[in-house]
Formats: C-alpha cells, sequence, structure tokens
C-alpha cells in the first residue's frame, strides 16, 4: 500500500504551524508502523493491544496538552486535536483508550485533584505505568448522569462507596477509577484504585463495535476510599461534564481520521476496480459519492480547527464542542457506510478497514453524549428552551 | 565528543517528479520534501554515540530555508543544535562537501556521520569528500560500528559480503540501512526542538564544479508481454530470458 499522506483538498495544512503538522506526522507513522499492520487481528479477536500502551507513553501520548512538569508533552488542543485524528484513523477503540486516559482520568485529577493528588498520579499515568478509567454512566442512568444513584457515605478516615458503573472503557484494565458518586446527594470525583476491597471491573462481552476495545462495568460494595482519594475540587455534576467535554474534543477530531481512512480506502479502489471495462471511478454515481465524502470532511477539518484555535485561545464553549461532536460522528459514520457501498462486497471483508471503522463509529456517534442529547444541548443554547430536564 | 550529522532535504520516494520548464532541474510545486532516508540512520547513530561517549550532537545541512524542516527533524529526534548553510545555486556533490566542510571544521567535530547517499542525486560521494577536504579518515556504508577510546572498528556492506575496518577519530561514517533502528521524533522532542537554535551561515564562496545541462525522465517501462499461459510456454520463455531479456 503506498504511503498515507492524509486528505487535504483545501490545503488545511498551511493553517497549521510546523509543530503541530510534525506532532501530527509523527503519530501518523506511528499508526502506519504499530497500529495498522496488528489492529485487525485485535479486533476479531476481541482484545485490546496490551503492547501499545508502553509505546504510546514513550511518544508522548497520554494527556499531552498537560504541563510538562508532571511528565506530560504540553503541546497545544490543536496539536492534541490531530493526535485524535491520526490515532482513530488506527481506530476508534485506541483512540478511546488514549481519550480516557488523558481527558477522563488525567484532566479531572489535573482539574480537581490536590496537589499531592497530582504529583502522584499523573506522572505514573503519563508513563503508562497506571491505567485510568472513568465511571459516571450507570446502567439506568446514560443521557440522565444526574441521577445516578452511587452512593458514598462518610466514615472514619474516608468513605464506603457503593453502586454500580456499566459501559466503562478500560474498566478491567484499569489500574485506577475516577469514580463519581453522591456524597449527601451531591456529586463528587473519587479515585478508586483497583485493589481496594470490594471494587470488581467484569468485562463486557459481545460486542459488535469497538472489539479492540475493553468495556467493563464497575461494582463497588462497600468500598473503602480513603480521604486522601477524594477529588477536593470536584463539585456536582458539572464537574464530571467538564471532564467529558474534553474528551468529546478529542472525539470530534478523532471520527474524522477514521472517515479519511474509509474514503482513501474507496477512492484507492474504485479508481482499480474495473467493471464494464472502466473503472468504477469513472461512473457518475461512483463519482458524486466521493465528492460527497471529501465535502464533509473538508468541512469537518475547517470545523475542526477552529473549534482547536477557540480551545486555546479561551473562547470555546461547551455548545460549541457539542455542535462539532454532533456533526462529525454522524457524518464521519455516514461516510463509512459509503465508503463501505463504493467498495461492494470487498467492503464488508476484514481485509479493508471500512467495516472496523463503520461498527467502531456507532458506539462513537453514542457514547460521551448521545448524537440526540447534544442536538438538545446546542437547541437549547439557541433557542433559550431546555427540551431535557 | 563534539559529533556532527550531515542531512540531506530531498523529495519523498513516493512523489511523482516532474521536470521544471527550465529543463534544469525538478519541479518542487505540489512535492513533500523529508529527511533523507538514509541520514536518519546517521541521526540516529550520532545520537547513540553521543549517549554512549557524552558530548554534543551538530545537524548540517546545505540549502534553502526549507531545509529547516529536516534539520528540525532531527533536533526533535534529539540532536542539541543545528546549522543550516545558505546556498543560493544548487551545489553539486563537490559543492555541498566543501559548504560542509568549513562549517564542520568550524565547529570542531571530529565525529562526522552522513546517509551513505541522498535519494534525490543518488551520488553517494559525500561523506567521502567531506573527508578527503577535512583530512578525516573515513569508512562508508556501514552497517555496524564500534567506538573504543579513539579507535573506530566499523563493518561496512561491499559486493556479496562484509568487511571490518579499523581507523581512528577523526572520523567520517557513512551509513547505510542496517546500522541502526532510527528512532520516532517524541511528541516531548518536538515541542523541546522549538527551543533549540538553527544558526545560518552562508556558502557565498562556494561553487560547484559541475554543471547540469539537462535533466530529463527515463523512458516509460515497456508493457510486459505474455509468451503463453501453461507449460508449453515454459521453453519460449526460458529462451527469452536467456537471449533477449540476457538475465539467467
Amino acid at each position: 500500500m503506498s504511503q498515507y499522506n492524509g486528505v487535504d483538498y483545501f490545503n488545511i495544512e498551511s493553517l497549521i504551524s510546523y509543530e503541530e503538522k510534525m506532532i501530527r506526522d509523527t503519530v501518523r507513522e506511528f499508526v502506519s508502523i504499530e497500529i495498522i499492520p496488528v489492529i485487525e487481528k485485535y479486533y476479531a479477536e476481541g482484545k485490546f493491544p496490551m503492547g501499545l500502551i508502553s509505546k504510546m507513553a514513550n511518544l508522548g501520548l497520554f494527556g499531552s496538552n498537560l504541563p510538562q512538569k508532571y511528565g506530560c508533552v504540553e503541546m497545544n488542543n490543536v496539536a492534541y486535536g490531530l493526535v485524535m485524528q491520526e490515532l482513530e484513523r488506527g481506530d476508534s477503540g485506541i483512540r478511546s483508550f488514549v481519550s480516557v486516559q488523558s481527558a477522563l482520568v488525567m484532566y479531572p485529577i489535573f482539574t480537581f485533584g490536590s496537589e499531592e493528588q497530582k504529583d502522584f498520579w499523573l506522572p505514573l499515568l503519563a508513563k503508562g505505568e497506571k491505567i485510568g478509567c472513568f465511571g459516571l454512566t450507570e446502567p439506568d442512568f446514560g443521557s440522565n448522569p444526574s441521577g445516578l444513584i452511587t452512593k458514598a457515605e462518610k466514615v472514619d478516615g474516608g468513605y464506603l462507596l457503593n453502586g454500580a458503573k456499566m459501559w466503562i472503557t478500560n474498566g478491567s484494565i484499569a489500574d485506577v477509577a475516577i469514580i463519581w458518586a453522591k456524597l449527601d446527594g451531591k456529586i463528587h470525583g473519587f479515585i478508586v484504585e483497583k485493589n481496594f476491597k470490594g471494587f470488581t471491573a467484569p468485562e463486557m462481552k459481545g460486542k459488535h463495535s469497538l472489539r479492540a476495545s475493553i468495556t467493563s462495568e464497575l461494582i463497588l460494595d462497600d468500598v473503602f476510599v480513603p480521604e486522601t482519594h477524594l477529588l477536593p475540587k470536584s463539585t456536582g455534576l458539572k464537574s464530571a461534564l467538564k471532564c467529558l467535554n474534553q474528551a468529546r474534543y478529542g472525539i470530534a477530531w478523532g471520527v474524522m481520521g477514521a472517515a479519511m481512512e474509509c474514503y482513501e480506502t474507496a477512492l484507492t479502489y474504485s479508481k482499480s476496480r474495473i467493471q464494464f471495462n472502466k473503472p468504477i471511478a469513472a461512473f457518475q454515481m461512483t463519482q458524486e459519492k466521493l465528492v460527497n465524502i471529501l465535502t464533509e470532511i473538508t468541512k469537518a477539518q475547517l470545523l475542526n480547527l477552529q473549534l482547536g484555535r477557540m480551545k486555546d485561545n479561551k473562547t470555546l464553549k461547551h455548545t460549541h464542542v457539542s455542535l462539532a461532536k454532533r456533526n462529525n460522528c454522524e457524518k464521519a459514520l455516514e461516510i463509512s457506510h459509503i465508503s463501505r457501498e463504493i467498495l461492494g462486497a470487498n467492503g464488508i471483508i476484514n481485509e479493508y478497514p471500512i467495516m472496523r471503522h463503520s461498527a467502531n463509529l456507532e458506539s462513537v456517534k453514542t457514547y460521551e453524549g448521545t448524537h440526540e442529547m447534544h442536538t438538545l444541548i446546542v437547541g437549547e443554547d439557541i433557542t433559550g428552551f431546555p427540551a431535557f430536564e | 565528543m563534539k559529533i556532527a550529522v550531515c542531512v540531506s532535504h530531498v523529495p519523498d520516494t513516493a512523489t511523482k517528479i516532474k521536470i521544471a520548464n527550465s529543463g534544469k532541474d525538478i519541479d518542487p510545486s505540489g512535492v513533500t520534501f523529508i529527511i533523507n532516508p538514509y541520514d536518519e540512520y546517521a541521526v540516529e547513530e550520532a545520537l547513540k554515540q553521543k549517549e554512549a561517549l557524552g558530548g554534543e550532537v551538530t545537524v548540517f545541512s546545505v540549502g534553502g530555508d526549507a531545509n529547516k524542516e529536516s534539520i528540525r527533524k532531527a533536533l526533535a529526534m534529539g540532536a542539541d543544535k543545528g546549522v543550516l548553510i545558505k546556498s543560493e545555486n544548487e551545489l553539486d556533490s563537490i559543492g555541498i562537501a566543501k559548504a560542509l566542510a568549513v562549517e564542520i571544521k568550524n565547529e570542531g567535530c571530529e565525529l562526522v556521520f552522513c546517509g551513505k547517499q541522498s535519494v534525490d542525486y543518488d551520488d553517494s560521494i559525500v561523506g567521502q569528500l567531506l573527508s578527503a577536504l577535512l583530512g578525516y579518515n573515513c569508512v562508508s556504508t556501514v552497517v555496524g560500528l564500534k567506538i573504543e577510546g579513539n579507535k573506530i572498528t566499523a563493518e561496512r556492506e561491499i559486493e556479496g559480503g562484509r568487511e571490518v575496518i579499523e581507523t581512528q577519530i577523526p572520523v567520517v561514517i557513512t551509513t547505510q540501512k542496517g546500522l541502526n533502528e532510527p528512532r520516532y521524533a517524541s511528541l516531548k522532542g518536538i515541542m523541546g526542538a522549538k527551543k533549540k537554535t538553527i544558526e545560518e551561515k552562508s556558502s557565498a564562496n562556494v561553487e560547484s564544479s559541475t554543471e547540469v545541462i539537462k535533466m530529463r525522465k527515463p523512458a516509460p517501462k515497456q508493457p510486459g508481454r505474455i509468451v503463453g499461459n501453461d507449460v508449453s510456454a515454459v521453453p519460449e520463455l526460458v529462451k527469452l530470458l536467456r537471449e533477449e531479456a540476457k538475465v539467467i
């Protein structure tokens, strides 16, 4: 296969800095060498490629927009977005792993943690010596997390946690979980270590999507959490949602990586697949499909770049992230479907990455705030009427 | 130890090259330029030797501002500083070697690494010319290297085998695939490279000894020929391979 050079119809490359480009290209090469050649095997077996963790840590992929004093790279948010885009070209499950470690574990410790917690946990998480997960969603509380029933009770020297979490990425392989629980009716974050008595994380089996990623339940049965493990600055559901907003930002970029891989595959295939004595790329219907895909990719690329610049200059609102996450996930999923059509029957075989991306994107469209919830978040913002709650 | 590594900024090997209107150069529009792949082995070896022996690695490149990209790549991999030797005109191998020799001497580097060839002009001679100009020893096409004190033991690739050469520092080593596995520039290295300096020098006094008269693309490949599609075609195939293609 020829070298992948990205999709850039509008020379958007001219809008990014040399460092941003170099970071993107480095991760792109890493994905081509370390992820793409092995990912189908892990996907088929339903396993996460554990061997990648130390390699990704060495490259500096965990918490890469956090300060260097914690062992992180401290890149800007555009570069962070480009990293997510390249990782998801490999697989949404790998990007999810990095998203969770970075945006849902390191970010909350950095934002809501004490100095001691930051100094202890962040370097370990950056080095990949500890793996984290994030426990907010519960079996009966998905889009409506404010209703969560996991409970923290004040006891001597700490807290006693009881409850269950579901759909937790990295759960069974995590050394540490950021658990959101109600203390006196108010939501707080807790750092729960895997060896705490009463804490278990059984893996959820039978997924047709994100198969190269671990998804688990977290069960908390009278788990004693010492006082030192409460995230002191976490106050209410807002804190948890702030973390999700970080992750959603990465998703808006990430899904376009998957979409570009589908497009490249479909474009290459259409030029070499001969039917009726000519390449199918020469047919008007195929061309229209390819042009529609390229148009959506280009629009999303410009959207992402401005999203990142706004995040870097601190003018970004969470509703902007919702709009981008909502649009890009839907478009990426559509792009994967159209690409599959272009490949015909070959589109369903794992010799090509399209069906895997397509199946993954079904989850990505739903997790971190469903498509519908993001519609209502932006809807409320522009009309002033909340359509939920 | 002061270590020098020379890098060339070349068109990506996957790019389709077009000849410029002048007929004497390539048209750079739409061409992606990269650090010369053989130079990546040179950078890696320089960094490994620095890690073992201590010292400092300086990256040298001759060309225009665009060459800074390849210098920065080497800085991101871990080199300490860069020197861009600016040239107005395209220099030939001897011109490049002369420009490098002046600055490497200025810098006082005694261990010099170059890729065995650059994948654009393929002369495979800059390292050797450089060693002659500097009065240094030279081992080319190196696939194994050991340095103990001033003593160099280098294994080099030769036609059909390998030979082991012993020599002394100061030395120019040209690097071949297989010598090492070039590291990724870590993301931290990329951010750190921003703070490293690239000094700009001029090569105004350096001239080429040759001139490009005309550049042209090789003739397009002839399509293959099918001599048959079962066993009965084998004698004819053997005959053609022997008499026409002269490969057996």
